[in-house]
């Protein structure tokens, strides 16, 4: 009897240990899908968490993110985790076909097999949802997925994050965070005619297609766009959406407030350290103004000293933790001048998240300002102080006048 | 005279730079309308609504409504891309919040142009507004929004002091599937029997109709809709 309660002890600390370590695992798979900002894509507005129906629009057509909850006849309910890995690893999907690049298999491929099984883990403990996929509605000829052949070939560079032995654990983390789940490169960086993002120079700033925002280059050395940023900096804008140099808005305030934020410090203050271990970048080109952008900038000052110095100050440094600098932001210099008008027309609260829960925000300038007078006053804040970017047109500003959003 | 003469210049200079820099410095007021200025922009400081048709007054309609409103445009049911933009990133506590202080607000209402409107139409709007049709099922305003129109605690939205082109905008914007709610969306069944002379009709009579002097909304529970609507907690 002894003998047998001995052994039913042994048995139930087995168990026990070992749904403590399978709910470890789900916990882990849980953060680290996190990281990856899956639910971005996978998850419909209103719909339920996880199940598809995104759809995600790209200059080849829209692609729908499928369903990766664990039902058996729309979701993942007949995967296995090899198949998950092949799929993250390889960009293959659980029949052998050739997944499209909307899936940002180009960057996953860097996470390690330990963290695939760990976010396969965690969707297999998810409430199965039927939710049926839609195929991919490209136009003609993307829409021949035989032509992925080809383009993995050219474009795809497939393998795991190595890490980096003369670098820090820290630096390590980073990197693999950066390069991996945190898919930065897929938007900080130009895409060519095929759709490949450029990886030679690493995030170096793009802008996002069809969406029409550009993200920043991300160097924090002399010429990039982060120059001046400090690592603390880099972490109080992917930890609360704001810091002192400058506020997430557009994609990046739905990145922080869906991924970064919920991140840990000390990967948070990794992402910094690689980041800031970016190379320098070559100083920009004099970009071109137009011949009347002088007349341009002086009405564009009247109009920011009526308009604007009230909380970004007459020295364009901002104020406080409410207003950023627009001297030296890199989303006011960025090369296209998209952001600056898209934010003077639609204004907007900067991201509502646990580190900044009562955000201040922008009015939105598009019911008072004239298409002259926006791009007036952009030119001069692109112009201004230590700025020194090209002019923007009124016809920049009717292009964006009617989609706020994006 | 002349040392008395240069430290009066001097401490003028002085005090008009710490004046100067008292302006570059002062700290942003602390104030939940300073943080929204995104929408008091557009809805005026005490949600007064705009001076255009489409800005609509917020001041005293019911919180209850407020959230909900945002939390449609943020969930990407009700659609006005401006709207959209500007809630998407706000938690759901911060917009509870912004809607309890529009709430809040009691300002005067203001007036609004109405389109001529044939006499025969405007009885047709005052029929549907306080009697409905029954021959349509179409249950009056007044079953839902109150006897006097002014709304009910803490979702039911009052009708009066709104300008004509917003309520008919609204009208048609629960017909092109613009503005979908919780399910049973029953203004949507309700507008899915007008016809478009019925919504100029109701739209006229509701903006013609002078603001009453008690124009608080209805304490909660003194109504019974007449239908199951998700917004009201009827849902399934």
């Amino acid at each position: 009897m002894k003998r047998f309660l001995r052994v039913f002890a042994a048995f139930a600390l087995v168990c026990t240990a070992w749904t403590a370590s399978a709910d470890d695992l789900v916990a882990r798979g849980h953060y680290l899908t996190l990281a990856g900002d899956c639910d971005s894509c996978h998850t419909a507005r209103n719909g339920q968490s996880f199940a598809g129906g995104h759809v995600v629009p790209t200059p080849f057509g829209a692609v729908t993110a499928p369903n990766l909850t664990p039902d058996r006849e729309t979701g993942l309910g007949g995967w296995t985790a090899d198949d998950f890995y092949h799929a993250m690893h390889s960009g293959k999907g659980h029949d052998g076909t050739s997944l499209y690049p909307a899936f940002p298999f180009t960057s996953y491929t860097k996470v390690t097999r330990a963290d695939t099984d760990a976010i396969f883990a965690y969707l297999k403990s998810l409430p199965p949802v039927k939710l049926a996929h839609t195929e991919p509605a490209l136009r003609w000829p993307y829409s021949m997925r035989s032509l992925m052949g080809s383009w993995r070939l050219l474009y795809f560079d497939e393998g795991e994050y190595q890490p980096d032995p003369k670098q820090s654990a820290s630096w390590n983390r980073g990197a693999y965070l950066v390069q991996g789940l945190g898919h930065c490169n897929e938007c900080h960086a130009p895409r060519n005619t095929f759709g490949a993002m450029i990886t030679d120079p690493f995030v170096a700033g793009g802008l996002v297609p069809v969406q029409n925002w550009y993200a920043p280059d991300l160097s924090m050395g002399p010429n990039g766009g982060l120059s001046g940023w400090t690592e603390a900096d880099v972490v109080a804008l992917l930890k609360t959406g704001r810091s002192r140099k400058g506020t997430a808005f557009g994609p990046m305030a739905d990145v922080v407030i869906r991924s970064t934020q919920h991140l840990n410090d000390s990967d948070l203050a990794a992402m910094a350290t690689y980041l800031k271990s970016l190379p320098e970048r070559a100083p920009p080109r004099q970009h071109e103004s137009a011949a009347d952008a002088a007349d341009l900038a002086k009405t564009g000052q009247k109009v920011y000293a009526d308009q604007c110095a009230g909380c970004h100050a007459a020295d364009g440094r901002g104020k406080g933790d409410a207003y950023p600098p627009l001297d030296g932001n890199s989303s006011v210099v960025e090369p296209t001048g998209i952001n600056a008008i898209r934010i003077v027309l639609s204004g907007g609260f900067a991201p509502g998240t646990a580190g900044n829960p009562r955000p201040y925000s922008m009015p939105p300038f598009s019911q008072t300002l004239s298409d002259d007078d926006a791009a007036a006053v952009v030119t001069y804040i692109r112009q201004a102080w230590s700025n020194k970017a090209a002019s923007v047109s009124p016809n920049d500003v009717r292009a964006y006048r009617s989609i706020p959003g994006g | 005279m002349r040392r008395l003469f240069r430290r009066l210049v001097i401490s003028a200079a002085a005090f008009c730079a710490m004046q100067a820099m008292a302006a570059e410095t002062s700290p942003v007021p602390d104030t939940l309308v300073q943080r929204i200025a995104a929408c008091t922009s557009c809805h005026g400081e005490h949600g007064e609504g705009g001076s255009n048709g489409f800005n609509p007054r917020l001041a005293g309609k019911p919180a209850g409504y407020l959230h909900r409103q945002m939390q449609d445009f943020q969930r990407g049911l009700r659609h006005y891309p401006i709207m959209e933009y500007t809630v998407g990133p706000l938690t759901d506590d911060f917009m509870r919040e912004i809607a309890e202080y529009f709430s809040a607000q009691d300002v005067p209402y203001a007036l609004h142009d109405v389109p001529a409107t044939s006499p025969a139409a405007m009885a047709r709007g005052e029929q549907l507004a306080t009697k409905g049709d029954s021959a349509r099922a179409i249950p009056p305003c007044m079953a839902c929004h109150g006897p006097n129109l002014t709304g009910v605690q803490p979702d039911i939205p009052g009708l009066v002091g709104l300008p004509y082109d917003y309520i008919s905008a609204q009208l048609g914007s629960w017909r092109t599937n613009t503005r979908n709610t919780v399910a049973p969306d029953c203004m949507k069944t309700i507008v899915s029997r007008l016809s478009d002379a019925d919504i100029s009709a109701v739209s006229a009579w509701l903006a013609q109709r002078p603001v009453p002097e008690n124009a608080h909304a209805e304490p909660e529970g003194s109504l019974t809709p007449p239908l199951r609507c998700g917004v009201l907690g009827g849902g399934t």
